[in-house]
């Protein structure tokens, strides 16, 4: 077969041609019907089809492969160019047009083919795709069905609509070349989603195009574009977001994606952008009314307008929020390319990111009507997953699972604002979520293990903590973490008893520690530089984890220690009871321990970043598999994720929302491991309504879990393998928070029921001094 | 304890369908915002036993006097019962009623269930005036108003 040379557009167009007829998907051969079909509508004599059938060598082979597809649409061009169909002729033509396919007749003039050099400035992608395969959203079928390659006739157009679009959105000319297809491609064909209004929106989008100016409303006009200045700008650009858009989902059905939702990078970034257009704080609120305005001018009937506010709507506040507001529009534009709207809100909508600070929190209480039901429903995962997610990519940047994320993350600011959404606010509920203690470099760690190991008194439960001495935040929160952990041990202490080695340096430590544990419950706001690493109790939690610990210990005797003797990264401490007390240390090796624990945990909570504590809880579970290979855990993420961790902690920490920052705790917890345990666990310590008898064992079970990780093992340096372990002990720990995090919800519900019950009951009791 | 058996009740309930015949949110000026019963043939029905409750309606609200809307509840309780069914009411601070109607046959439903259905009723509503797309006044086509109170109605027979 003859080489054959494509320019880049040919390329595209020819790819996507042949994707067209690939209608049994086998991504080598064109079904036959199909590509006839196609050649028919290239509207030539049928002998030359025949010709060009054989030329390309599809009646020696029997059918359509990708290269006999090729040739055949170069020929195809060829010949639609009057020049004689010679296989020398593919690769000597230059500039060739495009094939040309008019598969049915409308009042769509069939276009040039030629392709103008101008195009070619704008963009590689000059060429009209054709429809990609059907998607399983076939809505309706447009009445006519236009294939056309490139830009269309009307020269001026492109040199008017690009260098309008272009110097005007942030969406490069592709897209703009994206507009230029659909344009054409207004009339669908069986195979494409749009329906019929999308074909009469396109209608107007021609006829906007033949305008010498993409009028203001093109994209939003019935029939006709009115030339609204003002707003031209965005309508433009609103029909290059559009076209993209479709596109995009297009291109994304028939690229095998299952989310036609998803917004592109493109997109969000014009989303943005007209965010900013009404509102500049990218974290503020749009306002209905504004919101209510923006979306008239997209000509969508109200109903239909409403019922995206009401998906796109979240948290039900009445504003909007940049996500909220990307998912309302992502909405419209889908909406007015034909897609219907869906009854729920798709889960790529779903607010990841959430401008969490206390400012934009309060808005979402006001319109709370005080009943108790709803915050719960209504706060879903809105604030803590995007932070999580924001975090997360930082810890790891390989992955690629974490690809949505990394791309919404943002500043380490969002941290905060994480933490004041997961503040517990509902002291009524006794969900507690086994609160992560932020993680440490495995130095640390290592200091941390010893610390544990050498406390001899430790029936305090602060005793066996060790801490940075910078650090102080952290060492009380060490001390809690193992006064918790060592409660629901039980037995923790004795087999760290054993351990006795660099005792004296880590006692005087754990002293300093207990006092300031004591004193400084409160450092909600303690500045994020990494705290040291909180102990890690899981070491006492059983004696595999400290013979664990005993034998990397002995294995890294004094690791690098930077900092002197630095707590090891706990594993996630039990979840605390219910019943709490606010003191900072009871010092009971009961529940009320663990209560006592999760009293003071939730306030030292906040400083432990606790994204730190997961990834060292990960290297607890990973540790029981034979962590001889001396992985070392790599410092660096420990440390990121210390620093983000304690991020979200204090912020949870400030905000004291009820079931609301519960929901999205438990959410945030589903999602990443994360801080919202302990935002819960302050919730529990403030009042204690309900006490579920439930829940004790529950965080008992956990502690169990907990206490079975062994000790993160020291890393020998490898860092990617390191990374790598690390990821799939964070995977492994976040499924089991995941299961934790459901149980917890479904805990959760059930309280808030009773709590509903009660206090209708309470209602009812109070006298009646009406009616 | 009870709130337990609330809790079962409902979730029995829902699981049963045994909730309202008749929802009706009726806007201040005593005209239907939205209503809406099952089985369907009886709406005419209901539409008048809505009306006439607006008057039990009335009298309760305006029998507070001096105390004014704080110590006003705003469940007001069975507003009168005939031998098919019974007429539940509820009234915003924005003076918005809500009439539930429930069969008489229905004894499994408890006051409580009551009070969470008008609650429900009135987070659903609160959402609705949230959409700035929604003007007061007009009918409630929400669809999530819509979905929220098929859950409470009784599965058409």
């Amino acid at each position: 077969m003859e080489s054959l040379t494509l320019t880049d557009v040919e390329q595209k167009y020819y790819s996507d041609l042949f994707v067209y007829c690939d209608t049994d998907n086998t991504k080598k051969v064109a079904s036959n019907g199909k590509v006839l079909d196609l050649f028919r509508a290239a509207q030539l004599p049928s002998d030359v089809v025949l010709q060009i059938t054989e030329l390309c060598g599809a009646t020696r082979l029997g059918h359509f492969g990708r290269s006999q597809f090729y040739i055949a649409l170069k020929l195809i061009a060829v010949a639609q160019s009057g020049l004689p169909l010679r296989v020398e002729s593919l690769n000597s033509v230059k500039d060739l047009p495009l094939p040309r396919f008019v598969v049915a007749k409308n009042e769509q003039e069939a276009r040039h083919t030629a392709m103008y050099p101008d195009l070619e400035n704008q963009g590689p992608y000059q060429g009209v795709i054709p429809r990609p395969p059907a998607r399983g959203q076939v809505k309706k079928v447009s009445a006519h069905e236009v294939i056309q390659p490139c830009v269309p006739t009307v020269e001026p157009q492109p040199d008017t609509t690009s260098p309008v679009v272009s110097p005007h959105h942030s969406p490069p000319t592709s897209p703009h070349a994206w507009r230029k297809h659909k344009r054409q491609a207004s009339g669908g064909n069986v195979e494409r989603p749009p329906v019929v209004v999308a074909g009469a929106v396109w209608t107007p989008f021609r006829e906007s195009q033949s305008g010498p100016v993409v009028a203001g409303d093109g994209m939003w006009s019935a029939h006709s574009p009115p030339p609204v200045q003002e707003s031209w700008e965005n309508s433009s650009i609103r029909t290059v977001a559009s076209v993209a858009t479709a596109n995009e989902i297009q291109r994304q059905s028939s690229s095998g994606y299952d989310d036609p939702w998803k917004i592109t990078d493109e997109q969000r970034q014009y989303y943005i952008n007209q965010f900013k257009t009404i509102q500049p704080d990218l974290n503020g609120f749009i306002p209905g009314s504004a919101a209510k305005e923006f979306f008239t001018k997209s000509k969508l009937p109200i109903l239909e307008l409403s019922h995206i506010w009401e998906l796109s709507d979240f948290d039900k506040d009445g504003a909007l929020t940049l996500d909220e507001f990307c998912a309302a529009f992502h909405l419209v534009v889908a909406r007015k390319n034909g897609y219907d709207l869906p009854e729920k809100l798709p889960e790529s909508l779903m607010p990841k990111l959430i401008d969490l600070d206390d400012s934009a929190e309060v808005p979402d209480q006001a319109p709370d009507v005080g009943y108790s039901g709803s915050p719960v429903e209504v706060t879903p995962n809105k604030s803590p997953m995007p932070s999580l997610n924001q975090t997360w990519p930082d810890l790891n940047q390989g992955n690629e699972q974490w690809e949505t994320f990394s791309e919404r993350s943002s500043s380490s600011q969002t941290l905060t604002q994480f933490d004041s959404n997961i503040a517990p606010a509902d002291p009524d509920t006794a969900i507690v979520h086994p609160v992560p203690i932020r993680m440490t470099p495995s130095k640390i760690h290592m200091q941390e293990m010893e610390l544990k190991r050498t406390g001899s008194d430790h029936t305090h439960p602060t005793s066996p903590l060790m801490a940075k001495p910078p650090e102080l935040s952290e060492e009380t929160k060490l001390a809690t973490s193992m006064k918790f952990v060592t409660v629901n041990s039980g037995d923790g202490y004795s087999s760290s008893d054993s351990y006795t080695s660099d005792q004296d340096p880590i006692t005087s430590v754990v002293t300093r520690q207990r006092s300031n544990s004591g004193t400084s419950p409160e450092g909600l706001k303690v500045v994020a530089a990494p705290p040291p690493p909180p102990p890690r109790p899981n070491a006492s939690h059983s004696r595999s984890s400290s013979l664990d610990m005993n034998r990397n210990f002995a294995a890294h005797p004094t690791g690098p220690q930077q900092s002197g003797v630095v707590a090891c990264p706990p594993a996630i401490p039990p979840r605390p009871l219910p019943t709490q007390t606010s003191g900072p240390h009871s010092g009971h090796r009961s529940d009320e321990g663990l209560a006592a624990h999760s009293t003071t945990s939730p306030q030292q909570i906040p400083e432990q970043p606790n994204f730190a504590d997961f990834s060292q809880f990960q290297a607890f579970a990973a540790s029981d598999q034979p962590n001889d290979d001396g992985e070392k855990h790599p410092e660096s993420l420990p440390v990121e994720k210390s620093t983000e961790g304690a991020g979200p902690l204090r912020t949870v920490k400030i905000d004291n929302q009820e079931e609301r920052a519960a929901a999205t705790v438990n959410s945030a917890k589903g999602s990443i491991m994360a801080p919202p345990p302990k935002p819960v666990r302050r919730r529990l310590k403030s009042e204690d309504e309900l006490q579920d008898e439930a829940l004790p064992p529950k965080s008992n079970v956990i502690a169990t879990v907990l206490a079975t990780l062994p000790s993160i093992p020291r890393s020998v340096g490898k860092d990617k393998k390191a990374i790598q372990a690390s990821i799939r002990r964070n995977k492994e720990t976040n499924t089991v928070l995941a299961r934790l995090n459901s149980e917890l919800q479904q805990q959760l519900k059930d309280l808030l029921e009773e709590r509903i019950s009660l206090e209708v009951q309470l209602e009812q009791l109070r006298p009646f001094s009406h009616l | 304890m009870e709130h337990t058996q609330s809790r079962d009740a409902c979730w029995h309930s829902r699981h049963h369908s045994k909730m309202a015949v008749c929802i009706a949110v009726i806007a201040k000026e005593n005209y239907p915002l939205y209503i809406r019963s099952v089985p369907v043939q009886n709406e005419l029905k209901f539409h008048y036993t809505v009306h006439t409750s607006l008057d039990v309606v009335e009298e309760k609200i305006s029998a507070v006097g001096k105390a004014m809307a704080d110590q006003r509840e705003l469940y007001l309780g069975l507003l009168y019962p005939t031998e098919d069914y019974k007429v539940y009411g509820y009234v915003t601070n924005s003076k918005v009623k809500f009439v539930i109607v429930v069969d008489s046959s229905n004894t499994s439903l408890r006051d409580n269930e009551i009070r969470s259905m008008f609650r429900k009723l009135h987070n659903s509503f609160t959402d609705v005036m949230c959409n700035p797309f929604y003007n007061p006044g007009d009918t409630i086509q929400s669809k999530a108003f819509d979905s929220m109170v098929s859950a409470m109605m009784v599965q058409a027979s």
